[in-house]
């Protein structure tokens, strides 16, 4: 895992200082993280990188995680879903396993810390054991259209915390707490985000049997219908009209998702007449997606919602131009013509993606833009900042902190 | 070259950070922004105007503020979004008095174009509202004269500037930024004292700004 010290070159010395001046304000607290696992998914992925880090700032940072048994991560994957506005069936029942399985977490959990830091609703009911400690839960998903039912459930707890945080504006609502946004972040050592050597790059084409010989544009996801891998392949047909160009469509194993099965078999379909077209399945390669990344000439997230999409920061990050759609977190990352560009539709992106190939000037000066506010707001010694001066705020209710 | 002045007190670099908290409310369409703009603490209006020079710190010249965004890209609104960002902030020495300008140019721009009324925000594309806690500390650095406050200068987050500059004049409410009042109370050089607060500093990236600075102190120092 990185040390501190390796991040000064990326962002400079200063913000590392401001690091160690926040956490000198915290000396003496305990902070503990609680979640549903400790491997897998994005929240398990930021705590892994992030606790260390906090502990070499000086912060006494610790991590649990609740315990359940499968009907519960059932119902809580249910929850998740209809969080996510899809439709599904709940009922009594649900309620009652969740509500039986947070019994014995609050019977098991010890919750010590000074600062317990709650992420994602699987352990929200937690908060009933509260004492003098402060409490705050940590949203990751997307809420802005969330099923009532499921949210009236998880408001009775959520009322309960001192603060909440969420990851986008469009996720917020009123609420009778304290509620702030802290979006999620790329750690630019991670082998996904990491400078690689141009010889690894082209050994990674070599190995797909892609040439460099005409503009790359890709698209890095699940095969999935809310990513809209056809709408890609569509665009990009009306783009190869006029200019001789090839798509990646690269993306993680769907064996496990019956519904990805069928949205891979499709693209396959659409891709079949085009030589031009590579669909690469890429089981947690992120060696192999840094490098695809980098020798793209356009990168697209054509998605139709999205809790925040990470892949955008990682494709400015690399410098390149990006075309995505105007929603859920991806407007945060990218302000439209500034640092890349925002479409609605299918005939958006395709005029966007010709748009930039027909200016590499212009291209460029978006992605340069795009690396730079991913230098400043997306970066994880970001994310950490964040989170210590949310700690910082449980203790000074003010707008303006005098430290 | 001049002999360096001590200064009578030191100068004490501070640094401001700051966290973004939301208020769920949200704005659909030009009546409503208006509305919201009049009702919303003074800090989501220091967000709104001030969050693009931090946030956006790279882009140059004169990044819009969040509501001229708004209402150009959003609602295609080129004519407000232009009189709205072109507003002087700098102008303007309290949150107050720069929220009732921001009113005064969406109302006076609804009296002449009522159509402009009917235009609504997509879902997911509504203005939403946000507050900017700042969290202002002390750091290590202390200048006792012109020459050690360039050398810090040059080495100083951009935080800092951006709070000497910006958010103390403004949200603070000191009558002029910062570095204009130590040069000219505690150094003595009104000249450059002014030279300094004659600076727009809302039309420059906050690196730009530094690099003025410090060309306008080194001139100074090599006299």
């Amino acid at each position: 895992m990185a040390k501190l010290e390796e991040y000064i070159p990326i962002v400079g010395q200063s913000i590392i200082d401001d690091l160690k001046l926040l956490a000198k304000r915290l000396e003496g607290k305990v902070v503990q993280h609680i979640n549903s696992t400790a491997v897998g998914g994005g929240v398990a992925e930021i705590l892994t990188r992030a606790v260390p880090l906090l502990n070499e700032l000086g912060l006494n940072t610790k991590w649990d995680v609740i315990k359940g048994g499968e009907q519960f991560f059932e119902v809580t994957k249910k929850f998740h879903n209809a969080l996510h506005g899809r439709i599904e069936e709940i009922g009594q029942r649900d309620f009652d396993i969740f509500m039986g399985a947070s019994a014995e977490n609050i019977k098991g959990v010890d919750t010590y810390g000074d600062i317990v830091f709650v992420h994602d609703p699987q352990p929200i009911a937690l908060i009933n054991k509260r004492a003098e400690n402060k409490w705050l839960w940590r949203c990751h998903i997307d809420v802005s259209n969330p099923n009532q039912k499921v949210w009236k459930f998880l408001m009775d707890f959520i009322v309960k915390y001192d603060s909440a945080v969420f990851s986008a504006p469009s996720f917020s609502r009123r609420l009778p707490i304290r509620q702030f946004l802290i979006s999620p972040s790329i750690d630019p050592l991670s082998d996904k985000n990491k400078e690689l050597p141009q010889e690894l790059v082209d050994s990674v084409l070599r190995k797909y049997e892609i040439k460099k010989d005409k503009p790359i544009i890709t698209q890095i996801s699940r095969f999935d219908r809310l990513k809209d891998p056809v709408g890609v392949i569509q665009a990009y047909l009306q783009v190869k009209k006029y200019i001789d160009c090839q798509l990646i469509l690269a993306g993680g194993s769907a064996s496990d998702d019956p519904e990805g099965v069928q949205v891979l078999a499709e693209v396959k379909e659409k891709s079949r007449q085009d030589k031009d077209i590579h669909i690469l399945l890429l089981p947690q390669n992120d060696i192999e997606v840094n490098a695809l990344q980098r020798s793209s000439d356009v990168i697209i997230q054509k998605s139709i919602r999205e809790g925040f999409g990470l892949t955008v920061s990682e494709a400015l990050w690399k410098a390149k131009p990006v075309v995505a759609s105007n929603v859920g977190g991806i407007p945060l990352q990218i302000k439209h013509k500034y640092s890349g560009l925002l479409c609605h539709s299918i005939d958006g992106a395709a005029f966007a993606i010709k748009q930039l190939l027909n200016s590499p000037a212009y291209a460029r000066k978006l992605g340069e833009n795009g690396r730079e506010n991913i230098r400043n707001n997306f970066l994880l010694t970001r994310h950490l900042k964040e989170y210590m001066l949310l700690f910082l705020s449980l203790y000074h209710p003010e707008d303006v902190v005098q430290l | 070259m001049a002999e360096i002045v001590k200064a009578k007190e030191p100068f004490r670099f501070h640094t401001r950070l700051h966290l973004t908290e939301l208020t769920g409310l949200r704005a659909i369409n030009l009546s409503q922004l208006a509305e919201l703009i009049r009702e919303v603490p003074g800090s989501s209006i220091y967000h709104h105007t001030h969050r693009f020079l931090q946030q956006h710190q790279y882009l140059s010249p004169e990044p819009p503020n969040d509501f001229a965004y708004w209402v150009t890209e959003i609602l295609g609104e080129d004519e407000l979004g232009e009189r709205l960002s072109s507003i002087d902030t700098i102008n303007y020495s309290t949150i107050r008095l720069l929220r009732d300008r921001i009113i005064e140019t969406i109302e006076e721009y609804l009296e002449n174009n009522p159509l402009a009324k009917m235009k609504f925000a997509r879902e997911g594309e509504e203005f939403y509202f946000i507050k900017s806690v700042s969290f202002i500390l002390p750091t290590d650095y202390t200048a006792n004269d012109l020459r050690e406050f360039t050398d810090i200068l040059k080495k100083v987050t951009i935080d800092s500037i951006y709070f000497h500059i910006f958010e103390s004049r403004l949200r603070l409410e000191k009558n002029d930024n910062d570095f204009s009042n130590w040069i000219g109370n505690s150094v003595g050089n009104k000249s450059l004292a002014e030279k300094i607060s004659k600076l727009d500093p809302y039309t420059h990236t906050l690196e730009g700004l530094r690099g003025n600075l410090v060309y306008m102190l080194e001139r100074e120092l090599s006299r």
